[in-house]
């Protein structure tokens, strides 16, 4: 689990009020294919990657905080959402630790399809009496497919944003081993 | 140690998922004026400045992105496109802009004139913030109490309404638009003026409005034009915040047409998912000062 150090939370906390304004000042209003990007489960998804659950979580958690102030909307929803995105992103990673190019493509698919399903299950929970129409599953399913295809990209910036801060990533720390004369597993076997 | 850690991060998760269910439970058990959402408002009018300058400084970039999606879309133009690129580049999309922001603001100084709003004051604004999500179907614009826009007040763009004010802060204002499925608008459909209520016909749909609570046996056809009634019943005594006459949109189709239970449906003139500047009538009674 990477430890929460001041330096890490600043870069969170910075990653939080960028991404919430490149979000609604100008993500929101640039319409593909009828939908919009959403960046807030990509950012909280790379984060539960980079830094573990208990850091995914609490940014997923910050993320919806802020999210549901600048849009008035109803506080708590999106933070619950989101907490559940980052702590299960985080849990992949401390479980499975993967290393193949394309987990976070996989990973932001899952975690835009459970933010989009979560935020529709707590609306109908919390009693909008609106029914479910052919658009809203269309725009759900675009949306989906353009938060894949911005997967790869999100996280690239994340990392490249928290690599200061993260001291135990087990891919720089293989890598630096190979390049100053450790052993790779393949020369050992 | 590991169980240490195990027990940390799960009292770490049930701690915030706690926070966010008593966030939740408090926020909706609360009145509009209550101590979260005072809160709610207090983020936002420290946001609405930073949310405005990002929204300007990040303008080319929209529109460098909007250019794309244009070009992309336009696959029959596709060469026109490509010589239009070489040729215009950077400062091409930057006269596009000013060209595309002047036509909408002459459009909207048009329909001023042909429906007689400028005597309910119009306030332009631009659009600073959308909501992302197809549940809320609100917009932030940069005009605020302090240009004399109040809650409540109705919001146009160059091609008919668009929604009202429901939060005022002092520099921005939220717009609910008609598309959100809190929305309900009186109006008058057809050459008879036949009574109604339109509402959208769901939610994340924002080319389909339905008209309701229709006198039964009404005769309407697709294609009748719906209007703001500017009274919220059939009567003439209760004044609706919506002027008479504003344009919203065309009937599209009619389901169990001439029945008591017809449903008449609409598509709003207005491009919801394309605002970027609106107006507010800041004196929607037309009163003059």
């Amino acid at each position: 689990m990477t430890p929460l150090t001041p330096a890490l939370l600043a870069r969170l906390a910075a990653l939080i009020l960028v991404g919430v304004i490149v979000q609604t000042a100008m993500v929101s209003q640039l319409p593909i294919a009828g939908a919009n990007a959403d960046l807030a489960p990509l950012l909280v998804m790379s984060v539960g990657l980079l830094c573990g659950s208990l850091a995914g979580g609490s940014f997923g958690f910050g993320v919806g905080l802020v999210v549901d102030n600048a849009l008035l909307q109803t506080l708590g929803v999106s933070s619950l959402v989101l907490l559940a995105v980052g702590y299960g992103a985080g849990r992949i990673r401390e479980a499975r630790d993967p290393e193949g190019t394309f987990v976070p493509l996989a990973v932001g698919a899952a975690a835009t399809l459970i933010f989009s399903v979560g935020f529709a299950l707590m609306h109908f929970l919390l009693g909008v009496d609106a029914p479910v129409s052919w658009a809203l599953i269309r725009d759900t399913l675009t949306t989906l497919v353009i938060n894949t295809l911005l997967a790869l990209p999100v996280y690239a910036i994340v990392r490249r944003w928290l690599l200061p801060s993260l001291p135990d990533d087990p891919r720089r720390r293989r890598r630096r081993a190979y390049t100053t004369g450790g052993l790779s597993p393949l020369s050992r076997s | 140690m590991y169980d240490k850690t195990v027990r940390r991060r799960r009292a770490v998760l049930g701690l915030l998922v706690a926070c966010s269910l008593i966030l939740l439970t408090a926020y909706f058990g609360e009145s509009s004026g209550g101590a979260l959402h005072g809160v709610q408002r207090g983020t936002s009018e420290i946001l609405n400045p930073i949310q405005e300058g990002a929204s300007r400084a990040l303008k080319p970039v929209r529109d460098l992105f909007g250019w794309f999606g244009d070009t992309l879309s336009a696959k029959g133009d596709l060469k026109d496109a490509r010589a239009e690129r070489d040729s215009f580049r950077t400062n091409a999309l930057e006269l596009d802009r000013l060209k595309r922001d002047n036509q909408r603001l002459s459009d909207l100084l048009e329909l001023d004139g042909a429906l007689g709003l400028k005597e309910y004051a119009p306030e332009t604004g631009r659009v600073i913030a959308q909501s992302p999500t197809v549940w809320y179907a609100t917009i932030r614009i940069n005009k605020g109490s302090s240009d004399g826009v109040r809650k409540g007040q109705p919001v146009i763009n160059e091609q008919a309404l668009i929604g009202k004010v429901t939060e005022v802060f002092s520099g921005s204002a939220q717009v609910t638009l008609i598309t959100d499925t809190t929305s309900h608008v009186s109006a008058l459909a057809g050459q008879r003026g036949i009574f109604g209520i339109v509402s959208p016909a769901s939610a994340g749909n924002p080319s389909d409005l339905v008209m309701e609570f229709i006198p039964p046996r009404s005769r309407l056809n697709p294609g009748d034009r719906v209007s703001t009634r500017g009274t919220v019943s059939e009567t003439d005594r209760l004044e609706s915040v919506f002027p008479p006459g504003i344009p919203i949109g065309e009937i599209t189709r009619i389901e169990n047409a001439g029945t008591d239970t017809q449903e008449v449906h609409l598509r709003p003139y207005a491009n919801l998912r394309s605002l970027e500047f609106v107006q507010v009538l800041t004196r929607p009674e037309g009163e003059t000062t």
